[in-house]
């Protein structure tokens, strides 16, 4: 999103530098561009998506150092020096997906994919807390990710399946978990 | 084509991957927001607050004033540039233009657009356009926009009813006559939508040197090239419209005429690409995407044991200011108007009101959800008069599996089934006798209880012909469907479609389709989508018709390759095609099977060895064919019979329900939903949207309207008070699937995109109707809210 | 839905927030947490020339805790105060409360101070600090000031402070009274997390004979402010707040209340629920402090 030059004269600029996905980006932004806006127009970073703006849908949820927030509400130069993950960061390298993406493919957990990528941040804060999740603890989990495709039942089970495996992975050798 | 049943399939029906999860997992989607172009400029626009008002003045001076600001366009201007959008209807005067024209008529009605370097800016212009009304008398509630003396949503028009008639199919009034018992009701369903997340958005760039307009739009719309082109006074062929772009979700509404007629005229114009995306507000209630507003008075006529013998049925549909397609969602249901049951004499009276409020738009199911509400409430209420099991009026009214194919009295055939096979599966599935002693538990512990069944169809596959029903003017009598499918030189198969998808899971479809015919892995046939110059016709994903249609397609053009396959193999074998069998891609002699070419052999004939083509064959390898829909090509005789879809899915839901007597909370603690689908493509893509379906009607029957005052003003414009069901309000779903194939189809598929939100309105409502019984209380709207049954429940005092 | 634009200040000291708000250069707002004042941006229905982010005063971060009392710093994310132990053990009610806020990603954003400032009725925090008897630490140019609750809720969305005061913490005194303490805490809203259709909050203590001996009932979600029920709570004094005490406060539950009808439930409605979850709260307050006895 490239400003005329009467835009960036009649406003004022603020500086910011952010690291998103392990790569550090410095823009010059006005304050009230979001940060879900700073990350799709500025860094071209469209996987995170914006659904309704006021912070019901979470269509754009990230993770912001740690925690995972609505990035619809959150000005981009609130993140300034801070940390952000996105769905493009879950990705070990770029030809392969995390765990629990394989895991959304395997139990076909979206349909047009649009709330998805805030389904897959909310997922993945719940699976660095909890590898054992309950049925409750999933729905708990994506209470504030709207979908309107799936009925979230692929999704659940999507996700189970991914703290299944991970948990798995994460099992000593030699332990119950080996024999799956 | 006949069908081509199967026992057993090598990929169809089998559990696979879709191809399309991989790209929207890695945030790697395309959808409209996405598509950034050089230089591209941003909509934003001004809307009527007043549902009614004349436009005396529009002050644009302020706004084209600001830095960053490149136009601003008014009604008066995009009228002399296009072509007005035409109702569905018979109304040849109700022109519409993508901006309000001396009038508007509803509030979130268009009046102005600017165009600037950001949305943001943008948004900033659109407040200092100053626009000038004089509010005049508006009426909001259907019934009474159908008295004479209601003020005119359109004053040309002889009133606010844009269509009436009454069908009549059999000997309704001897049918009605007969029978000892009656029941007449109202059922009424509340302005709902599907609301997908993403909003509607469109990219359009005019590009001179070609005389071509560049269309990205985020579009669930047949046609919409041509309606497009249509308006913008361009030749089809002047349009370019970028199927490949990813919609998130639409279930029918995304029909975004008016916004790709605004943004086209505006790149046009401005010689610049121009971006419009929705946002939720504009959407809610300025994007013209509500759904059914429904009052349904029904009347059926039964013997003591509970068959019913005669229906009548009054549906008034309140379309919002602008009848665009929505008026015809009075009669899609016409191809299901007596639901799953041996009915043999029909009335039915649609009615089509215009009101100052938002325009409806096509919903999933394009009428067959309230249809389906509305009579399975009549069910359930012949049960509850004459003291007879809800289960066992089902039974004793349901069609017969030996009866197929099945006529209806207004004259759909319906194609194959087992209702009772399924009922008696889901009743298995959900251990209904268990329900019931869980239910009569609670009872016992003070709860309301209840539990619910529906027997519901979902008629697929799409057929055009309800719109000359409703528009002699509209003689379409079919919708056709087509597919390109070519094998290059290196043997990689490649399928080509032309429509945008939002989830269905198109590429998945149409690659198993052909690897299922040309014996190939699915995982190596790459599906593409054409756009709009290079793309086949096609009829877009609606009326649950890709499965049957995008599927015969590609079957079609798949098994001409096959055939071409089998021609190169014979000619090389030197044997007649007879003598050969083909197996997976190879083609071989059948009394030796040693004697064989395979496929990289067959396609270096096809490629590069013309001495060795049968003299007449086309060089290269590829196939296109377009069918259109199975029993399609007739016209409504003059009392309105006629076929419409093809194919019958069939449904039936079980469901639990407590209902909080306080606070009027309805918990949904088990749900059980059969379907029949016949031959399922790929499960996982049939199953989650069967589940999504019925998230869709939890929505609908619980927590979801468009809430509009006595002013005209929407109450619940934005999610925090429209509500979407989250995972706390869906339950986990069981399905239990059953198969009585189409004869119709290529491989016994029918049509499912439809499928959960076409019955569970009905079945919730069954429910919670059980929970209310023993208080003699009995609800027949929905969304049933918390404050209409907490309204309710105070009525008996039930707080002890 | 952009927001107006606005000039973006973010002071590193609670002194420079009370400088930047006594300048008076035009409307400033407060953010916080923003899950309630960036939708209004966005929305255009808030429309500040100035947006004090005081998210990088560390010295509005962090739980203090003394013998008497502990100390919430406005800043405090909603999520840390959920998790911190402290909360759970020395405050409750408000730990109770907090389990009803939002979903996830708003309380890793959302403040207990922003919540407070925002005075939404239907507000979950408010509603306990209000039946605790908090008080709100507020400061100016002009020095410090000490806010009881009860007089911080003034009208919806409208608090006590003033134009030039920054909320700063609140603090929760101990309840000195001989005996066991208990809390209840309920909530009815449409869907899980929806704001609040009517919501009720209870701090007691029971004497060795399980005597009500001392009793705070407030309710939320009323369509005004979160009110105490005085009228309740000195009917319950004394008693051992059997069956007939809470038939009798639902029924002043219901009757005392200020209720609004809207599009999710009518006035009628919203007292019907109102008065039979002061009720559960009081029981549930009853039997947590029952079970502390023994």
């Amino acid at each position: 999103m490239t400003l005329s030059p009467g835009e960036a004269e009649a406003m004022s600029l603020h500086e910011i530098t952010v690291m998103v996905n392990g790569t550090v980006h410095t823009a010059r932004v006005q304050a009230r561009l979001t940060l879900v806006d700073f990350l799709r127009e500025v860094l071209m970073l469209t996987g995170t998506h914006t659904g309704c703006e006021h912070g019901v849908c979470g269509a754009c949820t990230v993770m912001l150092d740690g925690s995972s927030v609505r990035s619809c509400l959150v000005f981009a130069v609130q993140a300034a020096g801070s940390q952000v993950l996105t769905v493009e960061g879950l990705a070990p390298d770029p030809e392969g997906m995390s765990v629990l993406q394989d895991s959304f493919c395997e139990l076909h957990g979206l349909q047009c994919g649009f709330c998805t990528p805030g389904m897959l941040i909310a997922a993945h804060d719940l699976l660095q807390h909890n590898l054992a999740p309950t049925e409750e603890d999933i729905r708990e989990a994506i209470g504030g990710n709207l979908c309107r495709c799936t009925g979230y039942k692929q999704i659940v089970d999507a996700v189970a399946l991914a703290a299944e495996r991970l948990s798995r992975a994460n099992a000593p050798k030699g332990s119950a978990g080996d024999a799956a | 084509m006949t069908a081509d049943v199967r026992a057993g399939f090598r990929y169809i029906g089998q559990r696979r991957r879709p191809k399309e999860d991989r790209r929207f997992v890695t945030g790697s989607g395309r959808y409209a927001a996405d598509v950034t172009l050089p230089g591209m400029l941003h909509v934003a626009l001004v809307m009527s607050p007043h549902p009614a008002a004349r436009i005396v003045a529009i002050d644009t001076a302020a706004a084209l004033a600001l830095p960053g600001v490149r136009a601003v366009v008014t009604g008066a201007e995009l009228m002399q540039g296009t072509e007005p959008i035409l109702s569905g209807l018979d109304l040849p005067s109700m022109k519409r233009y993508p901006l309000a024209l001396g009038v508007v008529r509803y509030a979130g009605e268009w009046v102005a657009a600017i165009v600037a370097e950001s949305r943001a800016l943008a948004e900033d212009a659109a407040e200092l356009v100053e626009v000038d009304y004089e509010p005049l008398p508006q009426v909001i509630d259907p019934e009474a926009a159908m008295q004479p003396d209601a003020p005119r949503v359109h004053g040309d028009l002889d009133g606010n009813v844009l269509y009436r008639r009454r069908f009549v199919w059999g000997p309704v009034a001897a049918d009605f006559a007969a029978p000892a018992h009656k029941v007449a009701y109202r059922a009424r369903w509340h302005r709902s939508a599907t609301v997908p997340i993403e909003t509607f958005g469109v990219v359009a760039r005019w590009n001179p040197a070609q005389q071509l307009l560049d269309v990205w739009a985020s579009v669930q719309m047949p046609k919409f090239p041509e309606h497009l082109a249509r308006a913008l006074r361009l030749p089809g062929s002047g349009i370019c419209a970028h199927f490949d772009v990813d919609v998130g979700g639409s279930y029918g509404v995304k029909r975004g005429l008016k916004h790709a007629i605004l943004v086209g005229y505006l790149a046009r114009s401005l010689g610049v690409p121009v971006r419009l995306l929705e946002d939720r507000l504009d959407n809610m209630r300025g994007g013209d995407a509500h759904g059914p507003d429904r009052i349904f008075d029904v009347e059926m006529a039964f013997d003591d044991d509970g068959v019913v013998r005669a229906l009548k049925i009054r549906a008034i549909d309140d379309v919002g200011a602008y009848a665009g397609r929505a008026a015809l969602q009075l009669g899609k249901p016409i191809t299901a108007i007596v639901g799953p049951y041996r009915i043999r004499s029909v009335a039915y009276e649609p009615i089509s009101v215009c009101t100052n409020k938002t325009p409806e738009e096509a919903v999933r199911g394009f009428g067959q959800g309230p249809t389906n509400f509305a009579l399975e409430t009549g069910m359930d209420l012949i049960a509850r008069q004459l003291g007879l099991d809800r289960v066992e009026v089902r039974r004793r009214n349901l069609i017969r599996t030996d009866e197929f194919p099945y006529t209806i009295p207004s004259g759909s055939s319906y194609d194959s089934g087992d209702y009772h096979a399924v009922l008696d599966k889901v009743l298995a599935a959900a251990d209904w006798s268990t329900l019931v002693e869980r239910r009569d538990a609670a009872r016992a512990a003070g709860r309301l209880a209840g539990v619910g069944l529906c027997c519901c169809l979902e008629p697929s596959g799409g057929n055009a012909s309800f719109e000359p029903l409703f528009n002699p003017q509209a003689s379409n009598t079919t919708w056709m469907e087509g597919c390109q499918i070519k094998v290059d030189q290196t043997g990689s198969i490649v399928a080509s479609i032309g429509t945008n998808s939002s989830g269905q899971g198109h590429e998945t479809l149409v690659a198993t389709v052909v690897g299922e015919v040309l014996e190939r892995d699915p995982d190596t046939v790459r599906v593409v989508r054409a756009d709009s110059l290079g793309a086949l016709p096609s009829h877009s994903a609606v009326g649950s018709r890709m499965a049957i249609m995008l599927g015969g397609a590609a079957a079609g053009a798949a098994r001409k390759l096959k055939q071409g396959l089998i021609a190169i193999g014979a000619h090389n074998l030197k044997v007649a095609a007879e003598a050969c069998i083909y197996v997976d891609g190879a083609v071989a002699l059948a009394a030796d099977p040693a004697e064989r070419l395979g496929w990289q052999q067959l396609i270096d004939i096809a490629h590069r060895h013309f001495h060795l083509l049968p003299p007449g064959t086309e060089p290269g390898l590829q196939a296109s064919y377009v069918w259109e829909v199975p029993t399609g090509g007739a016209l409504p005789g003059a009392d309105g019979r006629v076929q419409m879809y093809p194919c019958y899915t069939f449904e039936s839901h079980v469901v639990y329900a407590e209902i909080d007597r306080i606070t009027g909370q309805t918990r949904l603690g088990g749900y059980f939903a059969g379907h029949d689908c016949g031959v399922m493509i790929n499960p996982d893509i049939v199953h989650g949207m069967t589940y999504g379906g019925i998230a869709h009607g939890i929505g609908a029957a619980l927590y979801e309207r468009f809430h509009y005052d006595d002013d005209g003003q929407l109450l619940s414009g934005s999610f925090m008070d429209y509500l979407i069901p989250s995972a706390h309000e869906v339950p986990n779903i069981v399905i239990v699937d059953h198969c009585t194939p189409s004869p119709l189809t290529t491989f016994g598929q029918k049509g499912s995109g439809e499928a959960g939100y076409l019955g569970a309105p009905a079945a919730i409502a069954s429910a919670v109707n059980d929970a209310l019984a023993p208080l003699g209380l009995h609800i027949a709207v929905v969304p049933m809210t918390v404050a209409a049954l907490g309204d309710l429940l105070a009525t008996k005092d039930v707080q002890r | 839905m952009k927001a107006v634009d606005f000039d973006y200040l973010q002071p590193r000291s609670v002194p420079e927030i009370c400088d930047l708000l006594a300048a008076g250069k035009g409307e400033a707002r407060i953010l916080a947490g923003g899950q309630s004042l960036v939708p209004m941006l966005a929305m255009r229905l808030a429309r500040p020339d100035v947006v004090i982010d005081i998210n990088r005063v560390d010295e509005l971060h962090g739980i203090d805790t003394a013998a008497d009392a502990v100390a919430i710093r406005a800043c405090t994310r909603q999520a840390r105060a959920l998790d911190d132990p402290t909360v759970r053990t020395r405050l409750p009610l408000l730990a109770k409360a907090l389990s009803f806020v939002g979903h996830r990603q708003t309380r890793n954003r959302g403040t207990i101070g922003g919540s407070l400032a925002n005075a939404d009725p239907s507000a979950e925090i408010g509603l306990a600090a209000l039946a605790m008897g908090a008080e709100i630490e507020a400061r100016s140019k002009a020095g410090d000031r000490t806010i009881p609750v009860g007089e911080f809720f003034v009208a919806p969305m409208v608090t006590a402070l003033a134009a030039d005061e920054c909320l700063t913490a609140i603090r929760f005194r101990r309840w000195n009274e001989q005996g066991s303490l208990g809390t209840g805490f309920q909530e009815t809203s449409i869907r899980r997390s929806d704001f609040a259709l009517a919501l009720a909050a209870v701090q007691l203590t029971l004497d060795r004979g399980g005597t009500c001996c001392r009793i705070a009932v407030s309710l939320g979600a009323s369509g005004t402010k979160p009110q105490r029920l005085t009228e309740i709570e000195q009917a319950l004094m004394g008693t051992k707040l059997g069956k007939a005490e809470l038939t009798e406060a639902e029924r002043l539950a219901h009757d005392g209340i200020d209720a609004v009808s809207d599009i999710h439930a009518s006035a009628a409605h919203r007292r019907r629920i109102a008065g039979v979850l002061a009720a559960r709260a009081i029981a549930e307050a009853r039997d947590d402090a029952q079970s502390r006895r023994s």
